[in-house]
């Protein structure tokens, strides 16, 4: 199925090759932010609002500077001074880094402290909490809400801001599509919430700020994905005083986790800049936990979903219409043009030509994000909505889910397909896909097994997902952040013994860059990959790109790490028909080098073209063996999957048990089999997360009730099952090696495939929708809603 | 996180412990495994200003079988009990709670008499020191005493351990005829508090006649409880699926869940309702093997 | 309130003066500055400092450095000997059983004991006794093969294929 055209000394695309960056993580030598001790090094920790909404009335510094080793206490009145007490989102909304005067959610920074030792550091946060004084006002919790005629106004501090609403965005075609469902014989509608979520990474944020007075130089140490935009942020917010882009450098060492969690700049990063500018020491500041897990959030997106469709199953058009809950600013990290990401793919895999989508963005009193929680810019919200509201169409009509899919999928030969909401679909094979997943599981047993159990009065239940994700942000004539293209870069340096380094303006959190882009470059240059050390994260040396989220490193620096070796293939190519002797016309490559067509045995390597290319290389022709590509995307790539999940659930207590999982992925043409498969495993899991475990939950005063991981419920090797994953490949066509991305397509996929199953499973019941995560107690007070608890369903009829 | 600062005792004997104990009144508190103190202190939620670590205190930290009894040292960790297999071959309870009770890491630090003396109804020993009708060997500078588990636990985190006192042992009968135990809870994923948890421990005469049936709840009272009217439901009986679904049934009456994040109290009893059965089943197969 | 205490880690003794407060995982962090034992949490939910203490695998965020007074320590770093590196490290790097690392040394260390106390585990009883360490990047299925492969190393087994496997 996956075929390689490099052999395995070359290890190009298609193999299996072990991870090089594996080496130092297994002897505990990989380097993450808390690793970095600096000389005169001294600790931030920072006080934050036990209150969701409230004014500050007063900040008694003194206790915590009473503190032993306690040097300063920050608080946003400091910053205003210097004008760094607002900065902006990613989204050109405003975010304070410390309020001058009030708090807009639980948890919010409100006074940093600086010391000489960690201890210090928080023993000043400990004895200054009690010295903030508030005047606490009612907050807005629920978006609902918000719109209120009696509701304050959470942000007069933006120009013209009448209300709570942040925007408005729609897309479609708003009056066909409401004929459709006017006249329509089926309509079927269910109102979900997406709930709020964390990425959770295991390591959390942290910064390690050290400022250079004499040459007016600022170094961070960062856990960033997008090292290049942090600087440009960087520059944005402290330009004034002197920062500039060229005199700070961003560092991400080793990150231990982003999921998209590691996109924004928090305030705690700027707190530490602005403190290591005005004390010229390094600072360190490292997130606890807590503070982690209420700062931010993915998701929290509440969905009204409806399709409209013929009584034998034919979908006709879909609507979406979306509340979405942003905290108290936009935090999230869309494309500019794109205020709810790249949420209209939410049509999803079926041919259909009418749909319309819009949302609402609704500022509250909780924390500000929207960042992704391993998915391309809400893709997951949109895919769980068309999934779970296919299902319930399926449902209505008395159609197996699966038929229904296969008889309204796009059809292969469909391609490139135009989107009743504006996206061009470069390439998919559906049914290949379902067909798979489909014969792995046994999918006609189950379905009389299912049967059987219910007439036993047991809980057994199917669930599908066949979706379509949206990735490789983007083409720059439509996607940017800030204003800056969303391309991405790659550049070759092949040394004269023909080794080489590259080097990227994305950046790893795991996904295993250093092997996987090795991979590419030996593909089309036939340098061995082990002999290609690759290198990203640091803004001196790499080439500017906007970083690694949403699927995006192999669609866009994997392009371009493709291209620049192929135009080093060309040179090498010059050089050889000048070392061979021939015309270029004559010369056909393999991997690893050319030759003489029809003699073969006159043929130069890649190694000996590379050394020529320093000792011996064409007169006039440029020397050395370097190459840089910044590729601009022709459109994006659209990975898709069939998962299905097989589930069991205890009809007394209702604990759900995930028999089976079965994910079948088409990511095209595949770098790396054993990454790419790691990568469906891990985001199967987290697909798996916040449809069974993980919520952020607050009471009606604006508390998070459950901000540590006792509570905030992450799956460990238990809960998780054992996951069975395969591939169909479909090349992407514009791509110049075919391929897709597949990290966050399982954690998009996974979750409504889950619920699907859960929800087919209660059918007896009469149960259409619950929302995620779907709990045992979730499950057992919708029953108890309804009456129905202890229903006897052994005389249920499918 | 970082706990407030304090000063460290390690004594190397009961009586030096005694000693600091009576030196630090209340200021002090006994660190044991650590695995529930220190996390307290770490969020700030505790501030003692000594602690006084048990660990180095030969003594404390043995298991026997003698005298009709299985005796525990208190500072027997919870991972020695689930690789005892002297103990879980009379006890698989103990196997049972070991796997359910937070992860291994912390069960190879964490003690029974730690575990215990927390005096949380959201742990998980408590229940099954019940349904065992085990009692506690307390000491202090003079004298030790011996106090049924049915009047250890006083309230929320309180026990009968006063101050000066130490939980030095946990003594269980070891039944003469057939018996059988069993645990098991119900939680939101490995190494929760429970949702709710039910210990069974049964006896049987020759005839199969219930002799004595403990049953102890986990994390649905507000101090940890015994189910008394579903034991009282099952003695004198030959156990059969009326009588297990009449004491499952009187549990989740009898249980005081509050509500919470796990579930609301209704939901609660239904899931002690369940285990109950489960366990009086479990426990009846394994007196009768 | 500080205490002078001494710590062999990796064979190596730490003598130091301490605050009675100062975490386990911060003496090895910050003062044997061995820092391949990480920090996740703050609750001994996420396992990212596991260490073995005289063998037995702690949590050592949780554990107090005056604690272990005269005790032995082990952590990543001392995995590896002159002979090369233990066979759980080789387990992790050719089953592709990490993606960040960031869980993998205290993942490694929980798993050390693990197969001491059961050399041949089922894939339920891996799953188990790794359930008190939380790794967000695997998905756990490769870290179970990365113990099936030590486990068959340590015993002296055959090795099980590394190859992925994928549904056809």
């Amino acid at each position: 199925m996956i075929q390689c055209k490099t052999s395995k000394e070359i290890g190009g695309m298609g193999h299996s090759v072990k991870r090089k960056e594996d080496d130092r993580f297994v002897h505990g030598k990989g380097t993450y932010v808390d690793d970095i001790q600096l000389k005169g090094m001294l600790f931030m920790d920072i006080a934050r609002s036990p209150y969701a909404y409230a004014k500050i009335k007063n900040i008694n510094k003194d206790l915590a500077m009473a503190v032993d080793g306690v040097l300063a206490v920050i608080t946003g009145k400091d910053l205003e001074q210097y004008n760094l007490h607002w900065m902006p989102t990613l989204m050109s909304d405003t975010q304070m880094v410390l309020p001058t005067d009030t708090v807009m959610h639980q948890g919010q920074e409100v006074a940093a402290i600086i010391a000489t030792s960690r201890e210090a550091a928080r023993d000043g946060r400990e004895a200054l909490v009690p010295g903030i004084e508030y005047e606490v006002m009612k907050p807005i919790v629920d978006p609902f809400k918000a719109l209120d005629d009696d509701a304050p106004l959470l942000r007069p501090d933006k120009e013209g801001q009448k209300d709570n609403q942040a925007w408005h965005w729609e897309v479609g075609q708003k009056e066909e599509t409401e004929k459709i469902f006017a006249e329509a014989d089926v309509v079927v509608k269910e109102q979900m919430h997406i709930p709020r979520i964390h990425v959770a990474s295991i390591e959390t944020c942290g910064i390690v700020a050290d400022y250079d007075k004499v040459q007016n130089h600022l170094t961070t140490h960062l856990t960033t994905q997008a090292p290049h935009a942090i600087r440009t942020v960087i520059a944005l917010v402290a330009g004034h005083v002197g920062l500039t882009e060229e005199k700070i450098r961003v560092i991400a060492h080793d990150i231990g986790g982003g999921f998209g969690g590691k996109v924004p700049v928090f305030p705690g990063y700027v707190i530490a800049i602005a403190a290591t500018f005005l004390i010229g020491k390094p600072v360190k500041w490292i997130e606890d936990r807590s503070d982690n897990l209420t700062n931010s959030f993915a998701r929290d997106y509440h969905i009204t979903a409806e399709m409209a469709g013929t009584k034998d199953g034919k979908i006709l058009a879909s609507r979406m219409k979306v509340l979405a809950d942003h905290g108290y600013t936009d935090g999230a990290a869309n494309p500019s043009k794109f205020p709810t990401g790249m949420f209209s793919i939410g049509t999803g895999s079926y041919d259909y030509k009418h749909a319309f989508m819009e949302a609402d963005a609704i500022y509250t009193n909780k924390p500000p994000g929207g960042v992704a929680y391993r998915c391309s810019f809400r893709v997951t919200e949109a895919v769980h909505a068309i999934e779970r509201i296919t299902d319930r169409f399926a449902l209505e009509i008395g159609k197996d889910p699966a038929e229904l899919r296969s008889e309204n999928f796009i059809k292969k030969e469909d391609f490139p397909w135009q989107s009743p909401t504006g996206w061009e679909y470069d390439s998919g094979d559906y049914q290949a896909g379902l067909d798979l997943a489909m014969k792995t599981v046994e999918y006609d047993k189950l379905r009389v097994e299912q049967k059987a159990k219910w007439k036993e009065g047991k809980l057994m239940g199917i669930g599908l997902s066949t979706f379509t994700e949206i990735v490789g942000a983007g083409p720059s004539k439509d996607f940017d952040i800030l204003g800056i293209k969303m391309f991405d870069s790659a550049e070759i340096r092949v040394h004269p013994t023909g080794k080489a380094i590259a080097r990227f303006g994305t950046k790893s959190q795991g996904q295993g860059h250093e092997t996987t882009y090795a991979q590419i470059i030996a593909e089309e240059l036939g340098i061995p990959s082990k002999d290609i050390q690759i290198e990203e994260g640091d803004t001196d040396p790499a080439p500017y790109g906007l970083g690694t989220y949403a699927s995006r490193s192999t669609p866009t620096a994997g392009a371009a790490a493709a291209i620049a070796a192929r135009k080093l293939r060309d040179k090498a190519k010059k050089i050889a028909a000048y070392l061979l002797e021939v015309s270029e016309d004559d010369l056909e490559w393999e991997p690893g080098k050319w030759f003489v067509k029809g003699a073969p045995e006159k043929a130069k390597t890649i190694q000996e073209l590379v050394f020529a290319a320093y000792t011996n290389h064409p007169q006039g022709m440029e020397g050395g063996f370097e190459a840089t590509h910044y590729y601009d995307p022709p459109n994006l790539t659209f990975p898709s999957g069939a998962y299905i999940c097989v589930v069991d659930i205890d009809p007394d207590t209702f604990e759900i048990k995930v028999r089976r999982f079965v994910a079948i992925d088409d990511a095209g043409h595949i770098i790396n089999p054993m990454v790419a498969q790691g990568q469906v495993h891990g985001g199967l899991t987290q697909g798996i997360a916040p449809a069974m475990y993980e919520e952020i939950i607050y009471d009606e005063d604006g508390n998070a009730l459950n901000g540590t991981l006792m509570d905030y419920l992450v799956p460990t090797a238990v809960e998780s099952p054992n996951w069975e994953t395969g591939h169909t490949v479909t090349p992407s066509p514009h791509h110049p090696i075919g391929a897709k991305g597949i990290g966050e397509s399982p954690t998009v996929g996974a979750p409504p495939a889950i619920a699907n199953a859960i929800i087919d499973a209660l059918r007896p019941y009469g149960i259409t929708h619950l929302d995620i995560p779907i709990t045992p107690y979730k499950v057992f007070k919708a029953l108890k809603e309804k009456g129905v608890l202890d229903k006897d369903i052994t005389g249920f009829e499918a | 996180m970082i706990p407030a600062n304090f000063d460290y005792h390690a004594p190397s004997t009961l009586d030096e412990a005694f000693k600091l104990l009576s030196e630090l009144g209340d200021e002090a508190k006994i660190l044991a495994g650590g695995h529930s103190l220190i996390p307290m202190m770490k969020l700030r939620f505790a501030e003692p200003e000594h602690l006084v670590d048990l660990g180095g205190i030969p003594g404390l930290n043995t298991v026997s079988m003698e005298n009709g009894s299985l005796h525990i040292g208190a500072m027997v960790k919870e991972a020695e009990l689930e690789h005892n297999a002297e103990v879980t071959s009379k006890f698989p309870i103990f196997t049972d709670a070991a796997k359910l009770i937070a992860d291994p890491q912390v069960r190879n630090f964490g003690t029974l008499g730690g575990n215990l003396a927390h005096g949380d109804a959201a742990n998980d020993q408590p229940a099954v020191m019940l349904a065992l009708g085990a009692s506690v060997e307390i000491t202090n500078a003079e004298e030790k005493r011996t106090v049924d588990i049915n009047d250890f636990f006083y309230g929320f985190y309180m026990t009968a351990i006063q101050e000066g006192e130490i939980l030095t042992n946990i003594s269980i009968p070891v039944p003469a005829g057939k018996f059988g135990n069993a645990y098991s809870k119900i939680e939101r994923k490995v190494g929760d508090y429970a949702t709710g948890g039910v210990a069974v421990a049964l006896e049987l005469d020759d005839s199969g006649v219930c002799t004595r049936a403990g049953i102890g709840l986990t994390n649905v009272n507000p101090t940890p409880m015994r189910a008394e009217r579903s034991e009282a439901a099952l003695v004198g009986k030959v156990i059969d699926a009326a009588a297990i679904a009449e004491a499952a049934q009187m549990a989740s009456e009898d249980c005081n869940p509050s509500d919470d994040l796990r579930g609301d109290s209704d939901y609660k009893r239904r899931v002690i309702r369940s285990l109950t059965k489960k366990m009086i089943a479990k426990a009846l197969e394994r007196a009768q093997a | 309130m500080t205490k002078e205490i001494t710590v062999t880690i990796n064979g190596e003794e730490h003598t130091h003066e301490v605050e009675s407060r100062t975490l386990l995982v911060h003496f090895i962090r910050e003062i044997a500055e061995l820092t391949g034992t990480h920090i996740g949490c703050d609750t001994s939910s996420c396992g990212a400092c596991t260490i073995l203490i005289d063998g037995k695998s702690a949590k050592s965020c949780t554990i107090l450095a005056v604690q272990v007074n005269g005790k032995n320590v082990t952590t990543v770093e001392g995995l590896a000997t002159t002979e090369g590196v233990h066979p759980i490290q080789e387990g992790f790097k050719e089953n592709h059983g990490l993606h960040c690392g960031f869980c993998t040394s205290g993942m490694m260390m929980r798993c050390v004991e693990l197969l001491e106390n059961n050399p041949n585990p089922t894939e339920e009883e891996i799953r188990w006794g790794i359930s008190g360490n939380l790794c967000r990047c695997t998905g756990y299925n490769n870290i179970v093969k990365a113990v099936q492969y030590a486990g068959a190393k340590l015993r002296g087994d055959e090795l099980p294929s590394t190859e992925p496997v994928f549904v056809e």
